[in-house]
């Protein structure tokens, strides 16, 4: 009885200090930014990994989802006699919640989980406490490129993600099955507002931006300095995100667009 | 590890595409490129019985082209009438001054909107005229019971007589 509250008691702990060096960790990382502006090479370096190698990834898998998006509006619509408001249907589900939700998750496994293993691994083979041994913070010089390479290239997939869909969703809907160019346009313009739908999707991405890479570089620098650390904590950079780009989107979207 | 400059290239390249795309977002399938016209233009009023489910933003129409938006809605409470601002474009500045404002649907399920219907007059409405004619918005529910009454009344005669 005991040791179950005990154990109890030891997750609970545990997890308020996992959250506390977090946080610690997030505020180093931030006050560590004025290296970006003296060495903006160590923040394009990270921008091409964790950014332009995604881009691939993100434009095929918004290309797919925008024609799922088109082929089962399609079918739900036409039942009501209303195909033309498929642009509306593809540009407000994309715009809003898949552009940056599905991203997040592809980013999170794409470029999150190999954030966690370089640095993990980097810390496993002591690279980090040999640069802290030359007098480099590696919070500076390591992880704040990593985490504003993130911050920045996230509401640009996003973007790119929802723009592509848009196209994938036109191209199924309005190149196979015949609905209305003009409708497909205009309809869409009628309906999707600047402020409500597209900032707020950019706001949504910026804020999974943040929340991914923090996940991402914070398991790897707190990572145990094992092989299998290593690992673990990739798994956990990838299952966390995913918990809390969820999570969060509930909460951005009750706050946005619940009136 | 990369080619310095292949790097850079790549990122710029990387960067300039998502800003077009948000760019593109932006232009193409939102209503951003109205709003410029959104501070200018004149204001009308015009006082509604019941304007159904009418809101700020949405469109002024006659002969079905939109020339402008609501942009603010408020309640009389003297008289118990909705007071509806509409914001028309410049451009459509010969408006007779004997118009007449409904409250329609587009469609059957559709969005509701302002139709003015030209009058005769040759003078034209100026900046924070009111449109004295206006014609409330249909309410389903209304309609079907005053059907249901009549239906009710039809029925009860025979028996009466």
């Amino acid at each position: 009885m005991l040791g179950v509250l005990q154990r109890l008691g030891h997750t609970t702990l545990s997890g308020f200090a996992k959250l506390g060096r977090a946080n610690i960790f997030m505020l180093q990382v931030l006050s560590g930014s004025l290296e970006i502006l003296i060495r903006p090479r160590l923040l394009i370096q990270q921008m091409y990994v964790v950014g332009v190698l995604s881009i691939l990834l993100i434009g095929l898998s918004g290309f797919f989802v925008g024609m799922v998006l088109g082929l089962q509006g399609y079918n739900v619509l036409s039942d009501f006699g209303a195909e033309e408001s498929l642009g509306v249907m593809i540009a407000a589900s994309l715009v809003r919640e898949l552009g940056p939700v599905v991203t997040a998750l592809l980013f999170s496994g794409r470029a999150g989980s190999a954030l966690t293993a370089e640095i993990g691994l980097m810390k496993t083979t002591e690279q980090l406490s040999g640069m802290e041994m030359m007098a480099v913070d590696p919070l500076r010089r390591v992880i704040a490129p990593r985490f504003y390479a993130g911050f920045f290239s996230m509401p640009l997939l996003a973007a790119l993600f929802s723009f592509i869909g848009i196209y994938g969703g036109y191209f199924v809907g309005v190149g196979l099955l015949g609905v209305d160019e003009g409708a497909f346009w205009s309809q869409m313009q009628a309906a999707i507002d600047f402020r409500e739908d597209i900032v707020n999707g950019v706001i949504k991405s910026l804020v999974f931006g943040i929340i991914v890479t923090w996940i991402a570089v914070f398991e790897g620098y707190d990572a145990i300095p094992t092989s299998e650390g290593v690992s673990r904590a990739t798994t956990r950079s990838v299952v966390y995100s995913a918990f809390a780009v969820l999570g969060s989107d509930f909460i951005l979207t009750a706050l946005m667009f619940g009136e | 590890m990369y080619n310095t400059r292949m790097i850079e290239i790549g990122v710029g390249f990387f960067v300039a595409l998502g800003l077009a795309a948000l760019f593109l977002l932006a232009m193409k399938v939102s209503n951003l490129s109205e709003y410029g016209d959104q501070h200018k233009g004149y204001h009308l009023f015009a006082r509604f019985q019941n304007i159904g489910s009418l809101k700020v933003r949405s469109p002024v129409k006659m002969a079905g082209v939109t020339i402008g938006r609501v942009s603010r809605i408020s309640l009389d409470d003297e008289n118990y009438e909705a007071v509806v601002e509409m914001r028309i474009q410049p451009k459509y500045n010969k408006l007779p001054d004997d118009s007449i404002a409904s409250i329609y649907t587009a469609g059957l399920l559709g969005e509701q909107y302002i139709a003015l219907e030209a009058g005769g007059s040759p003078d034209f409405l100026k900046d924070g005229d009111e449109i004295e004619i206006t014609q409330s918005a249909l309410v389903l529910e209304e309609l079907i019971g005053r059907f249901f009454m009549k239906a009710g009344d039809k029925a009860s005669d025979p028996a009466d007589q």
